[in-house]
């Protein structure tokens, strides 16, 4: 009973006798299904696993193009498509078109949607004007825009049903992330935190695009929506003011904690999970406290939004370690003991292994062994034992940190990682870059950039590869198996009972390799590179993988040009070489099959 | 009052541009050889802001100050070091023809290139002090970069910051 699909499935068939609105019912009845993808995890545990075994390690060196699709776009294509019975749906970066693709006749188009939006909220955008995916239920596709407007289509026509305008872009406010859709409320975050950005977490009636409950990541407890009493951190009450406590002045109201990364849901548990962004600026000189609730995550009831539990990772951050990335819920055996665990791999560089129920930390390693900013995690404490040498606070305003691993877009950014039940694994994509970090001051203003440090990247001393796809025990906190990757591998992965793993490259490889081993066993040149999710589906007995091409994000930004490379006199060659030598911009849909009918 | 101050520096830069031709080496500037100056701060023959390296690669406190603005406030579009990304442009390459002026007015008031083929926008940054404040140091870096006089990645060594420059940044960005 290690499968989280089956137990989630008797689970979630006991939890629902009691709920009249059984809107999440569906979405977790429809994602037991795998010839769908109804949403952009697959699940909602965040797995990015599949049931389909077509394509397996036997076969999958015979995988060929089966069709392809352009958004017409050329920025990041982060995401991925979704999938509901015979229609596909596509979308991309600004200015944020949403495809609907006949899967019964190659791919025509059954409608397009383009929401007009005032092209000044490019600029506002961090790194690249990303869109991470759609939302589906009950007939609605859910289209979170880039100005923060949040849209319900009729999945069938296309057709404007609702929108709501979440945030601002004049002040910095963006979206970028993918909603979730738990029992009938739509979830969305928001990005900016290098802009100064109050954040949260909002979740709108899917039906009238009310708004139901919103939670930010700082601030007075009413609006962080968190129980002095009843909240938990590591087992303990937070206590009053648990956030506001650890700011100077009001600075918590342009202190960032951005909601930009993933959000999972439990239906046994009744719990939402995701994780609060860096607190802003970069300076960590002009923010003393530990600044919570940022680099958090969080464990919240779907309907009030109120925090059962909170656990911060980086407290008081000093090196830009948002804590957004994916929360991944399985079963699986700690010592001996079958647990229900949350998986997550922080930008820190740390494998983090939580009680989902209680928050109680059972496992917190280095996922990349250059990791040096801090030597562990107490795991009575939560807190990070961390290295003097490497602190940006301690080496003070314009003076540069050297060495520091990983570099600010952390082990692992926002690209999703995957769960096998039948391995027991976790496939993970990740950066192998360290940086020097120099702060220093800046001064805010409303809708523009409050950064306050300099950094350069470079690949870790000694290596060539600045990333690599690994293979993950989270109950021992151990590397199973580790592909080097030439650049940061910036694609979620996608893992299937076929045996295979699947991941794109910045070159603009798909790749699938071999759950167990690691070993390659395809690859695909597709037109740009991948920073897109890998997804499976099924159609007319024919399983699918589908990726987006199109490079751009923070990779597009940091790796474009090549990064500088203080060692280049020591010799080290090659590896650090542009990654503009390997793709150009582009905006595609590949779609994989084996040949044959 | 900067505003004042870069509109004079501004003009004074089209002035001394229209009257120079024929140098070996120039940028959209002109010639970038530093002549003259003042409190840290170096020009060229026109007058318009530029970077000195001694021989031992020392830069000048400007460009490095230059360096540090540019990695906040311009790296997450125009990439590490000047040198582009996947949707904004180099500036290394874009100093090449841009003048001193155009800089400052396109830093300012931002530029836009929206149609079916791109969706270019840079904001205007007029009222960010990180930016404003800080606004010649970012040329005198990009001149340096783009006229190959540095190269990638930080400056190895630089001049200390000047009495004049820390008066200058302590009025602009306010009481710390």
């Amino acid at each position: 009973m290690r499968n989280l699909l089956l137990a989630g499935c008797i689970g979630a068939a006991a939890a629902f006798a009691m709920t009249a609105a059984s809107a999440s019912e569906n979405l977790q009845k429809m994602s037991q299904n795998p010839k769908d993808w109804v949403m952009p995890a697959g699940n909602y545990a965040n797995q990015r696993y599949s049931e389909l075994k077509q394509i397996n390690t036997g076969n999958v060196g015979k995988l060929q193009v089966a069709w392809t699709f352009s958004t017409g776009v050329l920025r990041g294509h982060e995401g991925g498509p979704l999938v509901i019975g015979n229609v596909m749906y596509v979308h991309g970066p600004f200015p944020n078109p949403v495809f609907a693709l006949d899967l019964d006749h190659d791919g025509k188009i059954l409608w397009k949607y383009e929401p007009r939006q005032d092209p000044n909220v490019i600029p506002v955008m961090c790194c690249d004007t990303v869109n991470r995916g759609l939302a589906y239920d009950n007939g609605k596709i859910f289209l979170h825009q880039a100005d923060t407007t949040l849209v319900a289509l009729d999945a069938k026509t296309g057709k404007v049903l609702w929108q709501v305008k979440d945030g601002d872009p004049k002040k910095g406010e963006t979206g970028t992330s993918a909603p979730l859709v738990v029992k009938g409320k739509v979830l969305i975050g928001i990005s900016g935190g290098e802009f100064g950005v109050h954040c949260r977490v909002t979740a709108y009636d899917e039906n009238s695009g009310k708004m139901v409950w919103k939670a930010f990541s700082e601030g007075p407890d009413d609006q962080i929506l968190i129980d002095p009493q009843k909240t938990t951190d590591l087992g303990k009450p937070v206590g009053k003011d648990s956030s506001l406590k650890t700011w100077k002045g009001d600075q918590w109201k342009i202190g960032g904690g951005c909601t930009w990364g993933w959000i999972s849901y439990d239906p046994e548990l009744d719990l939402v999970y995701y994780g609060s962004g860096n607190p802003s600026t970069w300076n960590p000189l002009q923010r003393p406290g530990d600044n919570k609730w940022s680099m958090t995550v969080f464990a919240r009831n779907p309907d009030t939004g109120m925090a059962k539990w909170v656990y911060q990772m980086t407290p008081h951050d000093e090196w830009d370690y948002d804590g957004v990335n994916e929360m991944i819920l399985a079963d699986i055996d700690v010592g001996g003991k079958e647990r229900k665990v949350l998986v997550h791999f922080d930008r820190n560089g740390f494998g983090y292994t939580l009680d989902r129920g209680t928050g109680e930390l059972l496992v917190a390693d280095k996922y990349d062994p250059k990791v040096n900013w801090a030597t562990g995690i107490d795991l009575k404490t939560g807190k990070p034992k961390r290295v003097a040498k490497y602190s940006t606070e301690k080496g003070g305003e314009n003076h540069n940190t050297k060495g520091i691993c990983p570099a600010a877009l952390g082990s692992k950014d926002e690209q999703p990682a995957a769960y096998s039940p039948q391995t027991h694994l976790f496939y993970v994509p990740t950066n192998h870059v360290c940086m020097d970090y120099e702060p220093f001051r800046v001064s805010y203003t409303a809708g523009q950039p409050y950064v306050g440090a300099t950094l350069s990247m470079y690949p870790p001393e000694g290596d060539s590869n600045m990333g690599n796809f690994i293979a993950w025990d989270a109950a021992k906190g151990k590397i199973v198996w580790s592909d080097a990757e030439q650049f940061s591998v910036w694609s979620g992965a996608l893992a299937t009972a076929g045996g295979v793993v699947f991941y794109g490259t910045l070159e603009g490889y798909l790749k699938a390799v071999d759950a167990k081993t690691g070993k390659e066993l395809y690859k695909f040149k597709t037109p740009s590179g991948i920073i897109g999710n890998v997804m499976t589906y099924e159609h007319k007995g024919k399983q699918y993988v589908a990726v987006l091409s199109g490079v751009g994000g923070w990779a597009g930004i940091g790796l474009a040009a090549g990064l500088t490379d203080p060692h280049a006199g020591l010799g080290a060659v090659g590896g650090y070489a542009a990654l503009k030598n390997y793709t150009s911009l582009g905006g595609q849909l590949t779609v994989f099959a084996l040949p044959g009918s | 009052m900067r505003r004042i101050s870069l509109v004079a520096t501004t003009l004074a830069a089209v002035l001394a541009l229209t009257a120079s031709v024929g140098r070996a080496v120039a940028d959209g500037s002109g010639d970038p050889t530093a002549v003259k100056e003042d409190g840290g701060k170096w020009v060229d023959k026109s007058g318009t802001p530029t970077f000195h390296i001694g021989k031992d690669g020392k830069v000048d406190w400007y460009t490095f100050s230059g360096f540090r603005r540019y990695n906040a406030d311009c790296i997450v579009c125009h990439g590490p070091d000047g040198a582009g990304s996947t949707y904004a442009p180099a500036l290394i390459d874009s100093l090449k023809s841009l003048t001193y002026s155009q800089f400052v007015e396109t830093v300012v008031n931002g530029k836009k290139s929206v149609n079916t083929a791109s969706d270019l926008v840079m904001p205007a940054f007029g009222t960010n002090p990180n930016v404003m404040c800080y606004l010649d140091d970012i040329f005198i870096y990009l001149r340096a970069r783009s006229d190959g006089a540095l190269g990638r990645g930080r400056p190895q060594a630089h001049e200390d910051m000047s009495k004049a420059a820390k008066a200058a940044e302590d009025s602009c960005m306010g009481p710390s």
